[in-house]
């Protein structure tokens, strides 16, 4: 068992980067994101980190640096929010074509206009399309163990993996964080070997142009390898079970025997909600919350399992999908759901944008309306809760 | 002047290989200008190369899957990003050669293809960055003065009145309304440590350029004049005439820069030829006044007289000049 100590979530992460031994790290500077790449930028020039540290000029050129180099064959990193996730977008479905293991966090921030630099999930709900495999902390200590489950994957699957915590709510605070042993990290993490890599011995080409008669194939050998990816990322998190004591699984659940209703959330917001499950179950009322730690693949079974036989989902989206059905994760658990046989009424609140606090009274406000929701029906498919008027 | 290129001796036809690396099937129009600077920077540079194209016509008709054009590993990723890849993969090499992960020894280039478009207007940007952080590549600009691959569309590098499809020659606007954009400056003004244009009809010229951007130690730009015959209207047997041409009336003067500093004009032009008659044999300037045509000769004297005063002024150190490279 390692040592437990305070430090900011942003240098842990940082220093959790730098135990996988990274070849290169290519980022760009971004609120809330500065303090990771900052750390990293000082372990190099301090001689405690063994990579090259490209300062890029644009977070388009962060992942262009990182695809060039991944390709090359090094273990990369990046690091970016909101805006920089935006500007990069173009390259991020090239990197999980190629089959590149990129690592990247992402800090997440509210995206413009208005200019904010606050949290909520906007920027990667914008990418979940692009098949990246992603994970959502909640916390620091989770932000750190899934960076080192990140590398083990994305070289295990040979796919990027965005690695997302809440930008100021996770990468700012200070918390006690037990970092894994070296010798532990590298026996988690053997040295990255590509079997296809830029290689003047053995010459590939990437990046061809894939006619009509060959492009749906390429989509459907990718498609197939992000829904196989499922297995490693179990799989990862049961061997790091072994190594560090601490458990993780794609979707985590609070309080969920027995439950009637249960919330449905991703990121720290979830700790808040649990105080409100905490306190509505004193007063017996039968309430539960289901969070996604992994959203890409997405976890069905996992999910369709955690919700047990509940009468209706409170799905708290951090990200509005104008004028469409729901947020994003609304969306995509009614469509698990119309695949299962189950049919819990589904109220989708999106909350939390730019920062604005969710507190428990909120929660327990979202927990109430949902329970007058499962005798009648709301008149919305999503509504966007707290607006002032 | 360069350590790297103090004891510089030229290659002579009789030194290059007989193999290409860029096989040949590939799907080019006849007589392009483009390809054919490409194939001979791989042969200069050999098998131990790394090739990075960007979007645009080299990448599109040497790789239609399943079938590839190049025999040395190559990766396209997108339009703009093709210099930031190259940085990404100097960075992993250097990386990995220092774990030991690569042999420390060997010299692997890395070289960028990429369009005038690629380079004068959507990846300015990753260019600069990528000149400025000095990473270790060369970027071999191919310059066809269009958006070629899309359907010869007005780029920055479009010369003044030449017919483009955004740029048309029409009834009250003659074709494009600016001067060419002065990329060279903007790269000089990197103080790279190697700089130089080259034009395919002095093929032996342009590869030594190859070989000097790939002995010095840092980022070297060559900027290539790559006539388009489908784009410019001009005879596919005239790609090379045209390469000629543009060197001799003062259009496109061959010189190299190195460290930003030290000015090398390859080729003195002190009888040019008219302009005209390099511009008569390409359609897209077909509707040009004699007033156009003359503003055109002004122009080119004017540059070429203001890159002969700078060769002059800041000649590189009496000592160490180089011999002008001979042409064929």
């Amino acid at each position: 068992m390692g040592k437990r100590v305070a430090k900011e979530v942003s240098i842990a992460v940082a220093d959790a980067v730098a135990q996988c031994r990274v070849d290169v790290i290519s980022a760009y500077p971004i609120t809330p994101q500065t303090h990771i790449v900052e750390h990293l930028a000082e372990l190099v020039n301090n001689g405690e980190l063994d990579a090259e540290y490209i300062p890029v000029e644009s977070e388009h050129a962060a992942m262009s640096a990182c695809i060039g180099a991944a390709a090359a064959g090094a273990r990369t990193f990046t690091s970016t929010s909101s805006q920089g996730l935006l500007f990069m977008y173009e390259n991020l479905p090239i990197a999980s074509a190629f089959r590149l293991p990129i690592v990247m966090v992402i800090a997440n921030r509210s995206i413009s206009a208005p200019i904010s630099i606050w949290n909520d999930h906007s920027d990667v709900m914008t990418t979940r399309d692009f098949g990246w495999i992603q994970t959502f902390a909640e916390n620091g200590q989770e932000a750190v163990d899934l960076v080192y489950h990140a590398y083990r994957v994305a070289e295990k699957c040979l796919l990027p993996v965005a690695v997302n915590l809440d930008g100021f709510i996770v990468t700012h605070v200070v918390e006690p964080i037990e970092m894994l042993e070296q010798e532990l990290v590298d026996k988690y993490l053997p040295p990255l070997k590509m079997k296809y890599k830029l290689d003047p011995k053995k010459p590939i080409s990437m990046g061809a142009i894939g006619v009509p008669e060959v492009y749906t194939e390429a989509k459907k050998a990718l498609d197939e390898a992000v829904k196989a990816s499922y297995k490693v990322v179990v799989q990862a998190w049961k061997e790091f079970e072994k190594i560090s004591g601490r458990r993780y699984q794609p979707v985590e659940t609070y309080r969920m025997d027995d439950a009637e209703v249960a919330m449905v959330i991703m990121g720290s917001l979830a700790e808040t909600a649990c105080n409100a499950v905490d306190e509505l179950r004193a007063k017996g009322k039968k309430v539960g919350l289901v969070r996604f730690r992994l959203w890409r693949p997405f976890p069905m079974q996992d999910f369709l399992k955690a919700i047990g036989k509940v009468k209706a989902l409170c799905v708290v989206d951090r990200a509005v999908s104008h004028a469409s059905t729901g947020g994003p994760v609304g969306i995509e658990v009614r469509s698990a759901l119309y695949q299962s046989n189950k049919r819990p009424r589904v109220v989708n609140f999106i909350a939390g944008l730019s920062g604005r606090d969710v507190t428990k009274d909120d929660f327990i406000e979202l927990f109430e309306r949902t329970f007058e929701a499962i005798s009648k029906k709301p008149k919305f498919s999503y509504e966007i809760y707290g607006v002032k008027e | 002047m360069r350590p790297e290129l103090a004891n510089f001796k030229p290659l002579s036809i009789k030194d290059l290989p007989k193999e290409d690396w860029l096989a040949p099937g590939h799907r080019a129009c006849q007589g392009c200008g483009t390809v054919l600077p490409l194939k001979l920077a791989l042969k200069v540079l050999g098998p131990n190369t790394i090739a990075v194209s960007a979007t645009g016509c080299m990448e599109i008709i040497s790789s239609p899957f399943p079938y590839t054009s190049w025999k040395v590993p190559w990766i396209h990723v997108a339009f703009e990003n093709a210099a930031t890849v190259a940085s990404g993969i100097d960075a992993a090499i250097k990386a990995l050669k220092r774990k030991g992960k690569l042999p420390k020894k060997e010299k692997i280039n890395i070289v960028v293809f990429a369009g005038d478009g690629a380079t004068f207007d959507i990846g300015l940007q990753f260019l600069s960055g990528a000149l400025e952080r000095g990473h270790n590549f060369i970027y071999i600009c191919l310059d066809n003065e269009a958006y070629m691959n899309t359907g010869v569309q007005r780029s920055g590098g479009t010369p003044k009145f030449a017919h483009t499809t955004t740029s048309p020659a029409g009834k009250v606007i003659h074709g494009n309304i600016t001067w060419k954009k002065n990329l060279d400056g903007i790269v000089i003004a990197h103080n790279i440590p190697y700089f130089a244009t080259a034009s395919p009809a002095f093929y032996m010229d342009y590869m030594n350029k190859v070989k000097k951007a790939s002995l010095v130690d840092g980022p070297a730009f060559i900027h290539v004049y790559s006539p388009c015959p489908t784009g410019w209207g001009s005879k596919s047997e005239d790609t090379i005439l045209l390469s000629r041409l543009v060197v001799e009336t003062r259009l496109f003067p061959l010189f190299e820069v190195i460290d930003g500093k030290y000015y090398i004009l390859n080729r003195k032009v002190d009888k040019p030829k008219p302009v005209e008659e390099y511009l008569k044999l390409q359609r897209r300037y077909r509707h040009l006044t004699k007033e156009e045509i003359d503003l055109i000769q002004q122009k080119a004297n004017e540059e070429y007289e203001r890159l002969v005063k700078l060769c002059e002024v800041f000649a590189p150190p009496k000592e160490e000049t180089k011999e002008e490279t001979k042409e064929t």
